[in-house]
């Protein structure tokens, strides 16, 4: 039941419409200041895994027992998604308690499951509520739901719907018919970008503290670690970090469908080659010309770094399957330990050869 | 749609087990299964992502997969514990 909700979501709600199970609250169709703020922040990472909507049974315009019932997860994006786009719609909508967890990710963590839907539609009172025994999951919640386990414990069939909010008024306007597009996931440019702020918010800690350790090591010369020394070289090593980090966790994403290779870890890999490729010709024209073992210390240090990074991005995708990330995981896991291995072996020697030397 | 290391796939189908219901093809989201003479067809094996959705929705056990999220860091998490990624496949 959704009786109250939380009062950081007053907001949203526009009244309520009295039914047998009880009052419903009227979802706004408006998104507010408010909303956009939060969904930005959320993009950001901050406070993301508990932006959260009470579960339970809420109304767009005015729905009656013949109304459609549409189920959704309970993160506040999604929510808002549905609001944004079920604007002159009359619908129910069951928000099931996914943990904050958006449809595709809950559904595949097995929290968006057959029994959250089922204890969902009973809770909720739905078979008080509406006469068409018929409910509008998702279709991206199909990889945690069986509909036919659904009908056989709630009486409700399940229909799949479309991937994307935005289809949804085209959906029920043809009788609940999804055209074969609207069941495609996609993977476009922008969908991409919006995902790169929270990548570059998970790196940032780590990546931030290797630049710091390459600042130091950059200021070690023939009698130890200087600052006057790490000034004037430090910041340079450390921007090779930084640049490397940026490949993998930024470019590798925004470029995906045009970097060379299938494997993201060879993807990241080019992207890091590249980024060695770029910097070495700054520093060039800055006058701060390296040796052809810095050039390999650098190439072994920092491309396996951009390699691994936009390998974890297989977890941000549409399209990368279990088996192909084990395959691609077991085979550039060792290369990369192997590259930093020597990377690091090829720097100790040649700062030592330079002190004995 | 951008295509990903398509011999590792795992998605079988037994078309004799299949009642013709197409729910495999509505929840499919990269189109991979294709309906041809009231059963079930596997028409593009290699853009599976091993969702599980079909398998999930398939009334008559039909279809077979080895179904996960495709996320490395997730692999390599669990590696440490199950030893996942020394296992078959």
């Amino acid at each position: 039941m959704a009786g109250g909700i939380d009062p950081g979501l007053e907001h949203v709600v526009r009244g309520h419409l009295d039914t047998p199970a009880g009052p419903v609250p009227v979802v706004s169709t408006q998104l507010a200041r408010v909303d956009h703020v939060g969904t930005l922040k959320a993009r950001c990472g901050w406070g993301r895994m508990h932006y959260r909507v009470p579960p339970g049974l809420y109304a767009f315009g005015s729905p009656g027992a013949k109304s459609p019932v549409l189920v959704s997860a309970n993160y506040k994006l999604t929510f808002d998604a549905l609001r944004r786009e079920l604007g002159g719609v009359d619908a129910w909508l069951l928000v099931v308690d996914t943990d904050g967890i958006n449809v595709w990710c809950s559904a595949g963590k097995g929290i968006f499951s057959t029994e959250l839907v089922v204890r969902s539609v009973q809770a909720a009172g739905l078979a008080d509520v509406v006469s068409k025994r018929r409910l509008v999951l998702p279709q991206l919640a199909a990889p945690g739901v069986s509909a036919e386990e659904v009908r056989k414990q709630t009486g409700f069939y399940v229909a799949y719907g479309p991937v994307r909010a935005r289809d949804i008024p085209a959906f029920l306007a043809a009788g609940q018919r999804a055209t074969d597009e609207m069941r495609r996931v996609t993977f476009t440019a922008r969908e991409r970008i919006v995902l790169v702020p929270v990548e570059l918010a998970h790196t940032a800690v780590p990546m931030l503290a290797l630049a710091l350790v390459a600042f130091v090591v950059g200021g070690l010369g023939q009698h130890g670690f200087s600052l006057v020394d790490a000034w004037r070289y430090g910041w340079v090593d450390a921007a090779s970090v930084v640049g490397a980090a940026i490949a993998g966790v930024v470019a590798t994403p925004l470029f995906l469908p045009w970097i060379p290779g299938r494997a993201f870890s060879v993807k990241g890999a080019v992207a890091g080659l590249s980024w060695v490729a770029v910097w070495m010709a700054c520093r060039h024209g800055l006058g701060l010309q390296a040796g052809a073992a810095e050039w390999l210390v650098h190439t072994l240090l920092l491309v396996p770094l951009s390699s691994f990074l936009a390998l974890g991005f297989t977890g941000c995708t549409p399209f990368t399957s279990l088996s192909g990330v084990r395959l691609e995981t077991r085979r550039a896991i060792p290369a990369i330990v192997a590259s930093l291995v020597s990377g690091v072996a090829l720097a100790l020697f040649v700062l030592l050869e330079g002190k004995l030397g | 749609m951008m295509r990903y290391l398509e011999s590792a796939i795992t998605l079988r189908l037994d078309a004799s087990l299949c009642d013709g219901c197409r729910r495999c093809v509505e929840v499919c989201p990269h189109g991979v299964l294709a309906m041809e003479a009231r059963r079930a067809r596997i028409a593009d094996k290699g853009g599976c992502m091993e969702c599980g959705a079909c398998v999930k929705n398939c009334r008559r056990g039909a279809l077979a997969v080895r179904a996960g999220v495709g996320c490395a860091l997730a692999l390599i998490g669990n590696v440490a514990a199950e030893r996942d990624l020394t296992g078959p496949g």
